[in-house]
C-alpha cells in the first residue's frame, strides 16, 4: 500500500487536532481568569452593587468613540442610600425575579434572550420613563401590573406575572446597576432620557 | 429469522433498539418545537392570541427547549445506534441505559408540564430549583439539571466502556472525547449568580461550545459513520477527515466564543479575538461540504439510502450556509454592535440548527427505519418514486430557508431603524416593530413555518411507511464500491 504524504496522514491530523484543541482551551482558560478579574462587581467594567446610590449617565467617549456609562452626583435609588451588602441584596432579589418570572423569553439583557419585547440594557435611562422624578414609580408600578398599562401603538403587551412590590424594587435596582456595566457601547447611538436638574 | 418489510426489533442489535426510542422521542419533541414556534410567531401578528393563558415567553421557551432536547435526543440515538458496530462489542450496561431513558424522557415530559402550567414562580431560590432557571435555553429547573447530569454519566459510561470493551476506533476515540466535553460543559450553566456579566460568561460556555464546538464535532462524527454506511468510504478517508474537521473546529471555535463576550461587560480584547476566530468558523463547515460531495461524487452518488444520504449532503451545505454563512455575516463587531439582539439573530438561528443539527438527526432517522425493516432497499425505484421522502425534504428546507430569509428582512430593518437610527430605546424598538417591512416578513415568518409543519407532518408519514411491504433487500456499498471509493477518495486526500 502506498503511503501518504505527511500532509494527508491520519497520524498527523490526529496530532494536530489534540495540539490544537489543547492550546485553544489553554489560551480560553487563561483569558477567562483575566477576565474573571474585570468583570467581579466593583471592578471598573462591572462597577459595585452600590453604584445605585449615584446618578448613572450614558455619555460618548472622544477617545474609545463610543457611549460608556459615567457615575454622576449622589441619587440613591428611593431616595434611600444604601450600604454595599443592601444594595447587592437588593439587586439580587431583582435578578432572581428576572430568572423566576422568564423575562428573557420575551426581552434581552445585554442584548441576549427573545426579541418580542425591548433590550433592558439601558432601560434605567429610557427615556419612556419622562423625568427623573416619576421614573423609579413608575417602573415599579409598571413591573408589578403592566397589562393595562400603554405600551405601544402595536397592540403587544407585558402580561402580569404576579411580581411583588419588593421583587418589583429589586428589578428596578438590578436595572439600574446593569446600566453602570460598560458594554463597550452596545446599544450604540442610545437616546438618553433627559437627567439634569 | 428476521423478517424483511415490517417493523421487527430483532432486526436491529441492542444499542439499536436503544436508539429507536430515542429516534421516536426525538421526533415527537421536533414536532412540539414546530407547534410552539407557529404560537410564538403567531403572537407578533395578533398579540392577543393566548394572552395571558400562554404568553409568549413560554411558548418561545417550549420552542427553544424542544429543539435542544430533540437534537439531544437525535445525537444519543444515533450514539447508541452506531456504537455496536463501531466497537464490535454488545452495548455495555444496556439495562442502565433503557432505564435511563425512561427517566430522562419522564423527566422532561415533567419539565414540560411545569412550564406549561406553572409557567413562573416568585423571585426565590425554589422556584430555579423547581419551576424553571430563567436562563434562555437551558431553562430547565435546578433538580432536572441534576437528573440531566446522573442520566449523561450513565450514558457517558456506556460508551466508554462499550469501546474499551471492543476496540477504540479514530470514530470511538473522538466521539468519546467530545462527550466527555459536551457533558461537563452543562456544568458550566448550573449555578446561579447576581452578577450579570458573569452570569452569561458561563451560559455561553454552555451554550457556544456547545452549538459552534462540541456538537458540530459530535456531527462530524455521525457524517463520518454515515459516509462509511451509505456510501461505502473507507475508514481511514473519513477519520482523516475527522482529524482535520477536529483540529479546525475547534481551532475556531473555542476562541471564537469571544463573538459573545463583544458587549456583556467583558474586555475589549474580545473584539479583536472573537472576531478573529469566529471569522474562521465557517473553514471547517468548508471541509465538511468538500468532504462530502467529493466522497458522494467519487463514488458516483450509488449509495445505500437515497434519503439518508439526500439529507447529509442536505446537513453539509445546510451547516454551511446557516452556521457558516449565516454566522459570519454578522460576527465582526462592526456589524454585530447593530445586528446583536435582532432578528438577524434568529434568522442564523433558525438556519443554522436546521442545516446543522435537524438534517443529519433526519439522515439519522431514515438509517434506522431502513435496518429496522430488515435492511431493505431504499435506493430508487421506491414505491410512488419516493415522493413521500423527496417532497418532506423539500418542503422542511424550503419552509425553514424561507422563515431564514423573511427575518433576516425584518432584521435589517430592525437594525437600520432601531439601532442605527433610533439608538435602541423603548420608542425606537416599536417603531422598527410596527415598520411594514418588519411586519411583512412575521407574515412570511409564519407562512413558511406552515410549510416547515407540512414538512413535518409529510415526514412523520414517510418515516411510518418506507420500506413497508418491500421485499428487496440493501445492496451493501462496502462489498460494491471498496476498490473504487478506495482508489478516488484516496486520491483526494493526496495518496499516490
Amino acid at each position: 500500500m502506498a503511503t501518504s504524504p505527511w500532509w494527508a496522514s491520519e497520524s498527523f491530523w490526529r496530532k494536530t487536532a489534540i495540539w490544537v484543541t489543547g492550546v485553544s482551551l489553554v489560551v480560553l482558560i487563561l483569558l477567562t481568569f483575566d477576565s474573571m478579574r474585570q468583570i467581579t462587581a466593583g471592578s471598573k467594567r462591572v462597577p459595585a452593587y452600590s453604584a445605585i446610590n449615584y446618578r448613572i449617565e450614558y455619555k460618548f467617549d472622544e477617545k474609545r468613540y463610543v457611549q460608556v456609562p459615567v457615575r454622576g452626583i449622589k441619587e440613591p435609588l428611593f431616595g434611600k442610600e444604601l450600604s454595599e451588602q443592601e444594595a447587592e441584596a437588593l439587586v439580587a432579589k431583582g435578578k432572581m425575579t428576572i430568572q423566576a418570572k422568564n423575562c428573557i423569553n420575551c426581552h434581552t439583557l445585554l442584548g441576549n434572550g427573545a426579541y418580542f419585547a425591548p433590550d433592558l440594557t439601558k432601560s434605567w435611562l429610557d427615556p419612556y420613563w419622562g423625568s427623573k422624578e416619576t421614573r423609579e414609580q413608575l417602573m415599579v408600578d409598571f413591573i408589578k401590573d403592566p397589562s393595562n398599562k400603554l405600551h405601544n401603538a402595536l397592540g403587544r403587551r407585558m402580561p402580569n406575572l404576579g411580581v411583588t412590590d419588593e421583587e418589583a424594587r429589586g428589578v428596578v435596582a438590578f436595572l439600574k446597576w446593569m446600566s453602570t456595566i460598560d458594554t463597550n457601547g452596545f446599544p450604540y447611538n442610545f437616546k438618553s432620557m433627559q437627567q439634569e436638574n | 429469522m428476521a423478517t424483511t418489510g415490517v417493523l421487527d426489533s430483532a432486526n436491529l442489535n441492542g444499542g439499536q433498539k436503544l436508539a429507536a426510542k430515542y429516534f421516536i422521542a426525538a421526533m415527537i419533541l421536533f414536532g412540539a418545537q414546530l407547534l410552539f414556534g407557529l404560537l410564538a410567531g403567531l403572537q407578533y401578528l395578533e398579540p392577543d392570541f393566548l394572552f395571558g393563558v400562554l404568553d409568549f415567553n413560554v411558548n418561545r421557551m417550549v420552542h427553544i427547549n424542544a429543539l435542544v432536547v430533540w437534537l439531544l435526543y437525535g445525537f444519543l440515538g444515533s450514539v447508541y445506534w452506531l456504537l455496536e458496530d463501531e466497537a464490535g462489542h454488545p452495548v455495555v450496561g444496556l439495562p442502565l441505559g433503557n432505564l435511563v431513558f425512561w427517566v430522562l424522557t419522564t423527566a422532561v415530559a415533567v419539565v414540560v408540564l411545569v412550564f406549561l402550567l406553572a409557567q413562573v414562580g416568585p423571585g426565590e431560590m425554589s422556584t430555579i430549583w423547581f419551576i424553571n432557571e430563567g436562563r434562555e435555553y437551558i431553562e430547565a429547573p435546578r433538580w432536572a439539571d441534576i437528573g440531566i447530569v446522573v442520566s449523561v454519566l450513565v450514558f457517558f459510561y456506556n460508551v466508554a466502556a462499550t469501546f474499551t470493551k471492543g476496540h477504540y476506533t479514530g470514530i470511538g476515540g473522538v466521539l468519546v472525547m467530545d462527550l466527555l466535553a459536551l457533558f461537563g460543559l452543562y456544568l458550566a450553566g448550573m449555578f446561579y449568580v447576581t452578577n450579570v456579566s458573569i452570569d452569561q460568561y458561563w451560559w455561553w460556555w454552555v451554550i457556544h461550545l456547545w452549538v459552534e464546538a462540541t456538537w458540530e464535532v459530535m456531527v462530524g462524527v455521525i457524517m463520518a459513520y454515515g459516509l462509511m454506511k451509505t456510501l461505502g468510504v473507507r475508514r481511514r478517508i473519513v477519520e482523516t477527515w475527522l482529524y482535520i474537521e477536529v483540529a479546525l473546529m475547534f481551532g475556531s471555535g473555542i476562541l471564537g466564543l469571544g463573538h459573545h463576550y463583544f458587549w456583556i461587560g467583558t474586555p475589549e480584547y474580545w473584539l479583536t479575538i472573537g472576531g478573529f476566530f469566529s471569522a474562521l468558523e465557517p473553514i471547517p463547515l468548508v471541509a465538511m461540504v468538500v468532504h462530502a460531495v467529493f466522497d458522494a461524487g467519487v463514488n458516483k452518488i450509488k449509495n445505500s439510502n437515497h434519503p439518508t444520504m439526500a439529507w447529509l449532503i442536505a446537513h453539509a451545505f445546510g451547516n454551511f450556509f446557516g452556521a457558516g454563512v449565516w454566522g459570519f455575516m454578522h460576527t465582526l463587531p462592526q456589524i454585530n454592535l447593530y445586528t446583536h439582539g435582532t432578528q438577524w439573530t434568529a434568522s442564523h438561528g433558525h438556519l443554522a440548527f436546521f442545516g446543522a443539527y435537524a438534517t443529519i438527526n433526519i439522515a439519522f432517522f431514515y438509517l434506522a427505519m431502513q435496518k429496522w425493516r430488515g435492511n431493505v432497499w431504499m435506493e430508487d425505484a421506491l414505491p410512488g418514486n419516493g415522493w413521500k421522502w423527496k417532497w418532506a425534504l423539500g418542503l422542511l428546507s424550503m419552509g425553514t430557508v424561507g422563515m431564514t430569509m423573511a427575518m433576516l428582512v425584518s432584521g435589517y430593518e430592525q437594525s437600520q431603524i432601531e439601532r442605527a437610527i433610533e439608538g435602541s430605546t423603548w420608542a425606537g424598538y416599536f417603531a422598527a416593530q410596527a415598520h411594514p417591512w418588519f411586519v411583512q416578513g412575521m407574515w412570511w415568518r409564519e407562512a413558511f413555518g406552515l410549510m416547515t409543519a407540512a414538512g413535518y407532518a409529510l415526514l412523520v408519514w414517510d418515516l411510518l411507511t418506507i420500506g413497508r411491504g418491500e421485499q428487496r433487500p440493501m445492496v451493501d456499498v462496502q462489498d460494491k464500491l471498496t476498490i473504487l471509493s478506495g482508489r478516488a477518495s484516496a486520491t483526494a486526500i493526496g495518496s499516490t
